[in-house]
């Protein structure tokens, strides 16, 4: 290396940039490597198939898409689901997802790869991950130079709580929208930091995507504003800014108007107004500059006090208006998930359907340390090296980690949007730490081994520093100068300079005795061995299980539980096609994707008021059920009953939540009545309601055959009620482990002939009492 | 009895209709023993047909009635030559027969003899068939706990162009259960076989209709249809896929489905469902997976030998009556057991036709063999008839297109497990067309990414 140095400049140092930025691809493309590989644990432990609820509703949709194409699918009326109401999909589906892996999957045919939708649907994620870390490293690198960068993105593309949303067969919106989210703050960086129009059109048409994927959009439209909000209150207000916001909102808003599910709601609802609002006082901010500009400073003090008495005025009247209108709304113009980020009780007090969900739950303290691990310790590193120095960048991803931090503590399910956010700040803190020690093991070993040559040092110093830490940064600038050849030099170099030169003269200060440099070297190198066993721990153990089918591990063996697509594929292939399967929302997705049966309910839970209707039904008793069911047109009744195998979410322990959404709609249903000193049991303490409807039934029917008592794994405890009939249901299938049990509504009884008995015997008996004769026929 | 004076309605009738053939042939012996044991009708037909003509006969008829001719799924037939000891057989060609004036649509068979019956000569064939669907449930639904009963229709005497002057035929059923059959003096029952005749002295055409009633509670594995995809890669595989729609065809499921009677009391309970079955795979097999739409299906054990492996595997949930599953089997076996050079240069495929679940119909078998990209002049040979197809399949970066060979046949035992031949010409540098493609394509992206990182597009100089 000083062999190298000690060269003239020229050919040697354009060969280190050379080498530098092809050793930075590389290493970006093994990232990549890394991050697609590491998600196929599940595909490897398990099978290449779909995960879980969501991911088979998205499954579906596309497999609707690449067999009917896009102008079908944007008019697709699905009456599979929700029967008797139906859902439009196309018009309340965010499409990104779906219109990727079609995508996908039509290019590979057009190009004569037979790949299957459902393979295209298994691996998206894992791709789209390895493509986010890559982001994550544009993204970093705006920020605090290439190093950084690098280990971010080598953060990113193992970082447990992305991992987790992201493993091959969690076809969900996330996996394509933490790569939108993050290619859209890149490309505001971007923008904000070379002024240039043609990012900000990017910006605009990543921040499409983003909405196209993701109900979370509405986080960047929200940060975004908050940001440049930041840089004019601090006073950082430049064209730059200008450039990179104004075009965004414009194009932006138009452009998310164009997506069926936001439409009008682009410009209607509250979240969308902090956008709007900055972008008014950027404009008149951006005034208030040129004014200054042209004006002498005498001059600008008389029109400020002018402006500010008329500005005021309007814009007391603004915002009179829009509270007005805001307020005439019931929730306020905020729609419930919203809500529930700005008043975490929001939900539990409400709405009962968003509470049921365990992702909306706030998140417990060894969540953070499951999801994003180490992470957690460097992030306060990283902020205090994104304040040395401060910049545009930097404040940005500041501003990113306090917002997420706060979401992720409201639902645990937005701790997918702190991870980013962690790994960017823990590459900084790492890169930052790591060129300090190796800057100052450098500087030592060099003082001391040419103690002779000590003017020398000083002026090697310099370069070497300036090397080592922006030595990629530089070669990249370079190749991008020769890339693009959009001239940015210019509007790039005043924002550099400074802080490269502040940097070299805060690294003067900060060299640190050689022993110390290398312990804590090794003691940073350890941290990143234990965070990458961690992770690949969590890959393999803790995120790959497609839940639907689970696995135990048994003393002879592997022992795999397969019941619930056993009994899919059983009311795929045994039922008539235009059945209708009622069971508890959970269900439904796969219920229509696997099974191809039209459903009552699903997990697009988006009119309570038929959710209520099947929490009621579950939860009356048999013959109310009964008749509940046959007015939609149930003709069997799907139930998750874990009681054999210990399998403990099943629909005994959601019971709860049919009690109390269909309580909440119908008040005959009270959850007191089911409540034994506050605790739902099934035991014989268990109430008399309780053992009596029909949940109870269909979930205990004949099982106290199995065992002799009735003893159920997973409440560990024998069941209140063991023998008993079903009058209005008939079992027509059971899986091998008793997971999945279905049973049919029993046909309407002979009405006519009934009735006719009956008023027989009435009259029979009346006439009897009345008098002795009886007519010898009847 | 009624039935007999049926039967010499229908001789009488059917006699008056004459064949100049029928004449010269008569059949001394005709001994017939039809297994019912599953729900594949195996008939074995021996016959001792004599040539009473004065010219030498070339060949002979095999008669079926009209119920049982379209349920036909085989015919075949062997001459016994030789004495006692040294007995062989030669197997004699058989192909369906159409004669202007066959009574009640009789449908026919020709046998041609190896080598022509002189007159006053006699010979001794041993005929195959089987027949497919030709037990009928009765009752036709029923529960979980009863088993299964069926009828068989057939004739106690064998319908034959020829008169015969000495028959038997025994029944012989899967069980000692039999509710009811026909009788047609002399006819009796000893333990799981029922034996009618011997008759004496019958004219053409005589026509007895018998029923046997009685338990059979095998499985119905009926493959309703069945796509066999058979993709040569003259990198050294053939990969083997095999798509199933599986369905029980016996007596309808009515009613309850209890698990837990299925599970604890096993012996009684469905015993006329199936839930295992065995497909015979070809020796050095890998790769296999067996599959359906939604993914994985866990239960499957392999057994690889060295004559045959054996996939034992089980549908997601037993099978009972009328119940449906599907899925894929799909396996891999090494090129060069199967593909061959023939003398004249052209390359040749030899492989299983068939189905390889053990005792199953196939009501529509499709099989295609999907030739590699490039080759020409595909020709089939069987010993059967099957309707043939050409079609074009693309697969991985296929630019004209793979030659697809559709062999399809309906009606398909176990029996039609036998070699076929496919023959193509292929020239092994097509072999390297797509790597090529793709290191060319390669070596275009990075020469354009050079050229355009060397080549300044500025307007402006900077």
């Amino acid at each position: 290396m000083a062999a190298v140095e000690s060269l003239p400049p020229g050919t040697p140092s354009a060969m280190r940039n050379a080498f530098g930025t092809v050793l930075s691809a590389l290493i970006l493309v093994l990232i990549g490597v890394l991050a697609f590989s590491i998600r196929l644990f599940s595909v490897i432990k398990y099978e290449s198939v779909i995960h879980e609820f969501d991911p088979y509703f998205n499954y579906r949709v596309t497999q609707f898409l690449s067999k009917n194409g896009i102008y079908e699918f944007w008019n697709w009326f699905d009456d599979r689901t929700w029967y008797p109401l139906g859902r439009v999909i196309g018009g309340t589906v965010y499409p990104g997802l779906t219109l990727t892996a079609g995508t996908i999957w039509w290019v590979l045919n057009a190009i004569n790869i037979p790949l299957s939708v459902e393979t295209v649907c298994v691996f998206t994620a894992p791709v789209f991950s390895a493509f986010a870390s890559w982001a994550t490293y544009l993204l970093t690198k705006e920020v605090k130079g290439s190093g950084a960068g690098l280990a971010a993105a080598a953060l990113l593309a193992m970082v447990p709580s992305y991992i987790s949303r992201s493993v091959a067969g969690s076809y969900d919106n996330e996996a394509v929208a933490i790569f939108a989210l993050i290619f859209t703050f890149y490309l505001y960086i971007k923008t904000l930091n070379t002024g240039s129009l043609f990012y900000a059109t990017l910006n605009a048409i990543a921040y499409f995507y983003m909405v196209c994927s993701w109900g979370g959009y509405t986080f960047i439209i929200n940060l975004i504003p908050m940001h440049v909000l930041l840089c004019i209150v601090t006073g950082r207000y430049s064209p730059r800014l200008y450039i990179a916001y104004a075009p965004l909102v414009v194009l932006g808003t138009l452009l998310a108007a164009l997506v069926p599910v936001v439409g009008f709601n682009a410009v209607l609802t509250s979240e969308h107004f902090a956008s709007f609002l900055v972008f008014i006082i950027i404009h008149v901010v951006a005034l208030v500059y040129y004014i200054k500009g042209i004006l002498t400073p005498k001059m600008f003090k008389v029109a400020v006090t002018l402006v500010v008495s008329i500005g005021l005025v309007v814009c007391l009247i603004v915002v009179a208006v829009l509270v007005a209108l805001v307020a005439s709304s019931p929730t306020g113009g905020w729609s419930g998930r919203s809500l529930s980020l700005l008043d975490p009780t929001y939900a539990s007090k409400y709405i009962p359907i968003i509470a049921s969900v365990s992702e909306h739950q706030p998140p417990t303290w060894p969540s953070y340390f499951m999801d994003i691990n180490v992470l957690a310790f460097l992030v306060p590193a990283g902020i205090i090296a994104c304040f040395s120095p401060l910049s545009d960048a930097s404040s940005f991803v500041v501003l990113y980690i306090v917002m997420s931090v706060y979401f992720s503590g409201v639902m645990v399910r937005l701790m997918l949007v702190l991870a980013p956010a962690a790994c960017i700040m823990s590459g900084i803190a790492l890169s930052q730490a790591f060129d300090v020690f190796t800057g100052s093991i450098k500087y030592q070993l060099s003082s001391k081994s040419k103690d002779d040559a000590e003017d020398n040092t000083s002026t090697k110093n310099a370069p070497k520093d300036d090397a080592s830490s922006g030595k990629a940064d530089k070669g990249e600038e370079v190749a991008k100068e020769r890339l693009s050849k959009k001239g940015k030099k210019k509007e790039r170099e005043p924002a550099e300079k400074p802080s490269v030169k502040s940097k070299i003269v805060k690294k003067k200060a900060l060299v640190l005795p050689l022993e110390a440099s290398i312990v804590a070297l090794l003691l940073l190198i350890m941290l990143g061995a234990f965070y990458v066993i961690h992770c690949v721990w969590a890959a393999a153990e803790a995120y790959s299980a497609p839940s639907i089918v689970l696995t135990s591990q048994s003393h002879d063996g592997l022992h795999v539980f397969d019941d619930f697509r056993e009994s899919y594929a059983w009311l795929s292939h045994n039922t008539d096609v235009d059945d209708k399967v009622a069971s508890w929302w959970d269900y439904g997705y796969q219920t229509t994707a696997m099974a191809n049966r039209t459903v009552i309910v699903d997990n697009n839970t988006w009119n309570n008021t038929h959710i209520a209707t099947v929490g009621t039904a579950m939860s009356s008793p048999e013959k109310a059920a009964w008749e509940i069911f046959n007015s939609l047109d149930v003709k069997y009744v799907l139930v998750v009953f874990g009681g054999v195998i210990g399998y403990p979410s099943d629909d005994i322990n959601k019971f709860l939540w049919m009690v109390r959404i269909g309580g909440g709609e119908f008040p005959h249903i009270k959850e007191a009545d089911y409540l034994r000193d506050g605790q739902y049991r099934i035991d014989s303490e268990a109430t008399p309601t309780m053992l009596n409807c029909l949940m109870y039934k269909l979930c205990y029917y004949r099982f106290v055959e199995t065992d002799g008592k009735g003893y159920d794994r997973v409440r560990r405890t024998e069941i209140g009620k063991k023998h008993f009939k079903l009058t209005h249901f008939e079992e027509v299938f059971t899986s091998h482990h008793w997971m999945v049990r279905i049973y049919k509504l029993k046909p309407q009884k002979n009405r006519i002939r009934g009735r006719v008995k009956k008023l027989k015997q009435k009259t029979s008996s009346g006439v009897s009492s009345k008098s002795v004769k009886k007519n010898p026929w009847m | 009895m009624a039935a007999r004076n049926w039967i010499f309605a229908v001789a009488v009738f059917l006699s008056l209709s004459t064949f100049s053939s029928a004449q010269d042939l008569q059949i001394v012996n005709a001994e017939r023993r039809i297994d019912l044991s599953s729900h594949i009708v195996k008939a074995f037909l021996t016959l001792k047909v004599e040539n009473i003509g004065k010219d030498p006969a070339a060949d002979m008829l095999l008669a079926f009635p009209p119920t049982q001719i379209k349920n036909l799924a085989m015919v075949q037939a062997l001459a016994v030559m030789g004495k006692k000891k040294k007995k062989n057989y030669l197997p004699l060609d058989v192909k369906p027969s159409e004669q202007p004036d066959a009574p009640n649509d009789a449908g026919y068979f020709l046998v041609s003899f190896a080598t022509p019956l002189g007159p006053g000569e006699t010979v001794t064939l041993e005929v195959l068939y089987i027949l497919t669907h030709s037990l009928e449930p009765f009752p036709v639904e029923i529960t979980q706990s009863e088993s299964q009963l069926v009828y068989y229709r057939d004739s106690a005497v064998v319908l034959s162009p020829y008169r015969i002057k000495q028959q038997t035929t025994f029944f012989k059923t899967p069980s000692t259960r039999v509710e009811s059959f026909t009788s047609v003096e002399p006819a009796n029952r000893a333990g799981k076989e029922i034996k009618y005749g011997a008759y004496e002295d019958r004219v053409p055409y005589s026509y007895a209709p018998v029923i046997v009633h009685f338990e059979n509670n095998s499985p119905f594995a009926v493959v309703e249809e069945l796509v066999r995809e058979i993709e040569i890669s003259h990198w050294g595989s053939l990969q083997i896929t095999e798509n199933y729609r599986l369905t029980h065809g016996g007596a309808r499921h009515k009613g309850v489905f209890s698990r837990v009677e299925y599970q604890s009391r096993r012996s009684i309970s469905g015993s006329s469902s199936f839930n295992a079955l065995l497909a015979v795979l070809p020796p050095r097999v890998n790769s296999v997976y067996y599959r359906d739409d939604i993914g994985n299906i866990s239960t499957s054990h392999l057994r690889t030998g060295f004559k045959k492996s054996e996939l034992e595997f089980e549908p997601r949930y037993p099978l009972f009556g009328g119940w449906k599953a599907t899925f894929i089997i799909g396996y891999r076996v090494p090129l060069e057991d199967y593909l061959f050079e023939a003398p004249d240069g052209r390359r040749y495929l030899n492989f299983t036709f068939g189905c390889p679940l053990v005792e199953t119909i196939v009501n529509k078998l499709t099989l295609k063999v999907v030739l590699p990209e490039g080759s020409k002049d595909p020709s089939a040979v069987l010993p059967f008839a099957v309707n043939q197809d050409l079609q074009v399949k693309y697969s991985y970066l296929d630019i004209v297109g793979r030659t697809v060979v559709v062999l399809q046949k309906d009606n398909v035992v176990p029996t039609h497990n036998v070699p076929f031949q496919v023959y193509y010409t292929f020239k092994p540098i097509y072999m390297l067309a797509e790597p090529l493609m793709l290191v060319s394509a390669f070596f275009f992206v990075f020469v354009t990414s050079l050229a355009y990182v060397h080549i300044d597009l500025n307007i402006v100089k900077k």
